[in-house]
């Protein structure tokens, strides 16, 4: 059913697709990282599609990619039920995104977690801090190479 | 004629109680027990039951929370500790006065529970010592009244001059901490 969306998109922004794919219905579009923007706001605008929900944005650690983040998009339209998922690799040497925050509110404390979890930062953020670990933490503790038994105590010793 | 009445209840009669101070001092701390409840987690469902009507920790003097530390006899860490929560959880328990204890209530907060990870505490006791440790994910109320039994237990043969020998653990690790 979403299908619709994703036709859309692929015609409205040819050269910025990285891929695209649909399957039982997971429409998915890989799109270079400088679009973003352009984008989520064509699907916001839209009066067709009226894609009215951010549902969650997310980051994927590929170690082995050369572009090792994956940034994940989930939109939803409340009015048509219309479903689709947006990514976009980002490297680590370059670990910059465009944040959603001008376009959609709800993207402040996601974007936060992610920046939090995994390093990935968001140009245009409002308060690009920690969410949920504490200031005095070093380093990205849902990046795969962050050593999972790794504690940094603010007290008490160290395991 | 016989033992019975040469003793000093001769004298006495019926009219006195016979005991040690250490002992009814114990025995007025164990069912007078105000706790202080730091609920971070899952394990806080299973202490609201306990702690509800339905099981009556009444029973036992130590329905009456207080949610001032300095008010508080006895510390309930129901719950999973994070390392960003630990500070909290050592200020609340300097803030007690003594005589003080802890339970620590279900796997998480014993061990770390199944949480082997960058940001849960393996366990409350390196940072505070522990009275009680309650098994469980999350322990059955039984297994909570029964710790509360254990404690009282322990209260009632606790030696005057014991309480002043407990570990002070974590004291070093923040030197200039404010509560130094
Ligand atoms: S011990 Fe189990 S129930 Fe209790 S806080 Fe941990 S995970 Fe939750």
């Amino acid at each position: 059913m979403s299908k619709i969306v994703l036709d859309k998109v692929l015609r409205k922004f040819p050269d910025d697709i990285i891929d695209s794919h649909s399957y039982v219905g997971n429409e998915t579009v890989i799109i270079k990282k400088e679009a973003l923007l352009k984008v989520c706001s064509f699907l916001k605008d839209n009066r067709q599609l009226m894609i009215d929900m951010l549902v969650d944005l997310t980051c994927v650690d590929y170690p082995q990619e050369t572009e090792r983040f994956m940034m994940v998009y989930h939109f939803y339209s409340t009015e048509n039920k219309y479903r689709i998922r947006i990514k976009a690799p980002v490297s680590e040497e370059e670990p910059f995104i465009d944040s959603l925050t001008s376009i959609w509110k709800n993207a402040n404390w996601p974007e936060r977690e992610v920046y939090d979890m995994y390093g990935v930062k968001f140009n245009d953020h409002p308060d690009l801090t920690r969410i949920l670990m504490y200031e005095e933490f070093e380093g990205h503790p849902l990046r795969k190479d962050y050593p999972i038994t790794k504690r940094q105590p603010i007290v008490g010793p160290l395991n | 004629m016989g033992v019975k009445n040469t003793g000093i209840e001769n004298i006495l009669g019926e009219s006195v109680v016979l005991t040690r101070a250490e002992s009814i001092l114990n025995w007025a701390r164990k069912w007078s027990l105000f706790q202080f409840p730091f609920v971070t987690a899952c394990c806080g469902m299973e202490f609201m039951s306990v702690y509800g009507p339905h099981y009556d920790a009444a029973r036992f003097g130590a329905e009456y929370p207080r949610f001032s530390p300095r008010q508080a006899d006895l510390l309930f860490v129901v719950g999973t500790i994070s390392h960003k929560q630990l500070p909290i959880l050592k200020n609340v328990y300097d803030q007690m006065s003594d005589p003080k204890w802890v339970i620590s209530f279900g796997a998480c907060a014993s061990s770390g529970g199944f949480y082997n990870n960058y940001a849960t505490v393996q366990g409350i006791d390196t940072v505070i010592p522990v009275d009680v440790y309650i098994p469980g994910c999350p322990p059955r109320p039984e297994a909570i009244m029964d710790a509360i039994i254990k404690l009282q237990d322990k209260i009632q043969h606790e030696k005057y001059q014991s309480r002043k020998s407990y570990p002070d653990l974590g004291k070093n690790n923040k030197p200039g901490g404010e509560n130094e």
